[in-house]
């Protein structure tokens, strides 16, 4: 049973985690926490099942496809929901135009999809049974190579650091000339792509429901908020403890208790330390 | 009087029309619920029963968002799971009313019990907007959403599971359609006057300041926490009981009754409404309830439009229906106005019995407060007496507006002490500085834009009022009282700094000069003991900064003492008795304002030649 715990947890919070880092990815270039994250994770799951299941297309393809689909998506969230209201972002108007894009998505998806939880495809099939089944390990992997790739282009490459710069202060960034607009396209573009890997790594742990949206939302947030917000790392910690406190939670007290339990947990440790356990300190207001 | 200026804004009239026409004023707010309420009323006369059902449906949720929108358009706090309050309320009524636990209530007994259990569970919902920020609180009221469900889910015993309950049966007379319907009417107008008396009284511009000013709201003695707990009280009570009227509408309920759509509904149409009015989110919940109606074939995409409507009213209309209906707001102001206070206004202001004169001075003793390396004041010693103003100057980044903010309690230094006689200002919280009798001005200026300029100067009075909350809800004398002393107070405050005839007009339609004079008249509204200015002069023409240095020193001739930060080394020396210079965080020289000017280091370090 430990050992049941284990894989399905760290397969769980690896998904968690990748929404997590999807958040940020948004974040970062933008100050905007964007509600579309778990919605680009549910899409991962639907588009990959539609390509490969539904359509017939070889996964490698659908895979890609799926890529693209959902940093178009982000690139869009960009353009409709973002940029519009950037200028007044101490309204926290973003939270609802966010909101709304994501619910479109979530609709949209529940109507021309289906609102029943439909298979995911196999991918590698023979690799792995039982515990080591793909299905617990893909999403493992899938984050590791995001968090890898992430750091990759993070820290070496110029596009990378553009990022970072913008991400630190987007005046200052847009001083030395950086192409600040550009970025944060590329950064959505990026974190539909992240959001995409999310779902589709997970698709045959989750499966592919438009319902996964909201839930995916809630908890790829925790992970951010207890990590700190744009704390990639934390996120990962964050998200990987998370799945195994559900997990455990699971198997000891029930399903329903247990999501019970990680809000429970998640409001208090929220009222303690409201910037996070990783976070930092506020900005000064007066 | 509502939070937006009225239709008879006219600045002219305004000022004349003083208290004149109470009953006339009323008329002009009230007609457009009069006209609401005879439309609702006259639906069951169309004799289609289904119609009357849906009006019923309507009254029911506007019981919910008359408390909601208190909540998200006046508190601006985003809470979008309030479906979550409606299954609580259905839940708790039907299942008190079914007799599960043992023993059976009547339905009304099961409706209060219920809202007493709403309430508290909209204190816990609304908990975390305490400490947590706007997207972290949106974000935490629709993971409680789903937990709700799935505890009616999980919870067979009492809830009945998946295959629900039977809601209460109301007694008769309102056993029957129309019976019920005119209960659900009467429910909802009695919120709609309820939450009408609140957007009118210092608890709802108190909201509103929470929303757009909070550190200005916190400067006039507004506890931020006693005052979102109380209004998430009446809201969780409210929407509540709209939950028990919703589950004897719906005769039987089942957990998927309470979808995320109907959160949404509730949520859209206090933003379709627009923030800070009452008949705004009114309108907008009849449409909401209305439109799937009228588009039948899209009934599927219901849950869409509501989206797409966000999204439209987000980005084309912030305002939503109540900046449309606001008229008023368009027409022009005089181009060719000036300040001009009026000392004699300032007296009679000053004269009455809620001042305090200060008997004993402010002494700063020793402050020392450091960002990290950074030390921003090292050591400074202050001492303002009543009745003086004690100017504060020094090079950018002295220290003068932190040695400023220690004083209202925004930094906590890490050494020195600040008292008024026996009194330790750093162990109190800022917003007990205006009980103390301290107000202050900011160098921007925090106002609320969307409020009129006298709501705006009424802000200061916050301590001033006694009436409580639910004094207000009912509209009790002492709130009345309340309301009509500080109106009263505010509109001499505005005639003594010289914003005469503006006193309806939005507080966002005035130009720069205009708000920092607004802001001193709500830092009036406490007859402070000691007032602190944040560089008032900056951004003043040499006519205005003349006008405000004589205002500043008609204040302190009143027994105030003033402390002034400033650059204009002029306005310094005309009205200042004393003069403290920092430097590097630390006190360069003090005295008189004479003995600065000639003060050989200041002069090179500040002043110039």
């Amino acid at each position: 049973m430990l050992y049941s715990i284990l894989t399905s947890g760290l397969a769980v919070g690896a998904v968690y985690a990748l929404i997590g880092v999807t958040y940020n990815t948004m974040f970062s270039t933008s100050r905007v926490m964007s509600f579309t994250a778990g919605q680009l994770g549910m899409l991962g799951g639907v588009l990959g099942s539609l390509f490969t299941l539904r359509l017939g297309i070889p996964w490698p393809l659908g895979l890609l496809l799926t890529l693209a689909c959902c940093a178009l998506i982000g690139i869009v969230t960009e353009f409709v929901a973002v940029r519009p209201v950037l200028k007044s972002l101490d309204q926290h108007l973003y939270v609802l135009s966010t909101l709304a894009v994501a619910l479109m998505i979530q609709q949209f998806t529940a109507i021309m999809w289906s609102t029943e939880p439909q298979p995911f495809p196999r991918l590698l099939g023979g690799i792995g049974q039982d515990l080591l089944d793909e299905k617990f390990w893909l999403p493992v992997v899938t984050c590791a190579a995001v968090i890898v790739g992430l750091e990759l282009l993070y820290r070496r490459t110029i596009l990378g650091h553009a990022f970072l710069a913008v991400a630190e202060d987007n005046f200052a960034a847009r001083a030395l000339g950086l192409p600040e607009r550009q970025l944060r396209v590329m950064a959505y573009a990026l974190a539909g792509a992240i959001g995409a890997l999310a779902g589709y790594s997970g698709g045959q742990l989750l499966l592919a429901f438009f319902a996964n949206g909201p839930h995916l939302n809630f908890y790829g947030f925790i992970p951010v908020a207890l990590g700190g917000l744009g704390n990639n790392r934390g996120a990962v910690v964050g998200g990987l403890a998370l799945g195994l406190f559900q997990q455990t939670a699971n198997f000891v007290v029930g399903g329903i208790f247990a999501s019970v339990a990680v809000f429970t947990i998640f409001i208090v440790v929220l009222l303690i330390a409201p910037q996070g356990l990783l976070g930092s300190a506020t900005a000064r207001r007066v | 009087m509502s939070v937006r200026p009225s239709a008879e804004a006219d600045p002219v009239l305004g000022a004349a029309e003083a208290a004149g026409t109470p009953s006339r004023t009323g008329w002009r707010k009230a007609w457009p619920f009069l006209l609401i309420l005879a439309i609702t009323a006259a639906v069951p006369l169309a004799g289609n029963d289904y119609w009357t059902l849906i009006a019923t449906r309507a009254a029911i949720y506007w019981v919910l968002v008359s408390g909601l929108n208190l909540i998200i358009g006046f508190a601006g706090q985003l809470a979008i799971g309030y479906v979550a309050l409606l299954l609580v309320g259905a839940y708790t009524t039907s299942v008190l009313a079914s007799g599960n636990l043992g023993f059976a209530l009547p339905s009304f007994a099961a409706l209060g019990a219920a809202g007493a259990f709403g309430a508290v569970v909209g204190v816990i919902v609304g908990l975390p907007a305490l400490r947590l920020r706007t997207f972290y609180f949106a974000i935490t009221t629709l993971g409680f959403a789903t937990i709700v469900t799935q505890i009616a889910l999980a919870w067979q015993d009492v809830t009945g599971g998946g295959v629900g309950i039977v809601g209460p049966e109301m007694p008769a007379p309102f056993d029957s359609r129309i019976g019920f319907f005119v209960l659900c009417l009467a429910a909802a107008s009695l919120c709609t006057w309820m939450t009408l008396n609140v957007a009118a009284s210092r608890h709802g511009r108190a909201l509103v300041a929470v929303r757009d000013a909070d550190v200005a709201a916190e400067a006039v003695g507004i506890s931020k926490p006693r005052l979102l707990v109380s209004i998430f009280l009446f809201a969780g009570a409210v929407a509540a009981i709209a939950g028990g009227l919703f589950a004897s509408l719906q005769t039987y309920i089942t957990p998927d009754a309470f979808t995320f759509e109907l959160s949404l509904l509730f949520f859209i149409a206090v933003l379709i409404g627009g923030r800070g009015s009452v008949l705004g989110p009114l309108l907008g919940t009849i449409i909401l309830t209305i439109l799937p109606e009228f588009a039948a074939p899209l009934a599927a995409w219901a849950a869409f439009l509501y989206a797409a409507l966000l999204l439209v009213i987000v980005l084309v209309v912030p305002g939503g229906i109540a900046d449309l209906l606001d008229v008023a707001s368009r027409r022009p102001l005089p181009p060719e106005r000036a300040i001009m206070p009026r000392p004699a206004a300032l007296a009679t202001l000053l004269e009455t019995p809620a001042g305090k004169p200060a008997s004993e001075p402010m002494v700063l003793k020793g402050i020392e407060l450091s960002f990290g390396a950074l030390k921003a004041v090292d050591g400074v010693d202050l001492v303002i007496e009543p009745g003086t103003v004690h100017g504060l100057i020094g090079p950018n980044g002295s220290g003068k507006t932190t040695t400023l903010n220690v004083v209202s309690g925004y930094y906590r230094p890490q050494a020195g002490s600040a008292r008024i006689g026996g009194c330790e200002l750093l162990a109190e919280p800022p917003e007990a500085r205006a009980r103390l009798g301290i107000a202050r001005t900011f160098q921007t200026p925090r106002i609320v834009g969307e409020a009129s300029v006298i709501e705006n100067v009424m802000i200061g009075g916050t301590v001033l009022g006694h009436a409580t909350l639910a004094e207000a809800l009912l509209a009790l004398p002492r709130h009345r009282a309340d309301e009509v002393r500080l109106r009263e107070d505010a509109r001499l405050a505005l005639r003594a700094v010289g914003l005469e005839g503006l006193d309806e007009v939005r507080a966002s339609r005035l130009q720069h000069s205009e708000l920092r004079f607004m802001e001193i008249a709500r830092a009036l509204m406490v007859r402070p003991a000691f007032l602190l200015l944040d560089e008032p002069a900056a951004g003043l023409s040499t006519q205005e900064i003349k006008r405000l240095g004589a205002l500043v020193s008609d204040v302190a001739a009143r027994g105030t003492g003033v402390l002034l930060v400033e650059h204009h080394a002029d306005l310094i020396f005309d009205i200042c008795h004393h003069v403290t210079v920092l430097n590097l965080g630390q006190v360069l020289a003090a005295g008189t304002p004479a003995e600065i000017r000639t003060h050989k280091e200041v002069v090179s370090a500040y002043l110039g030649a």
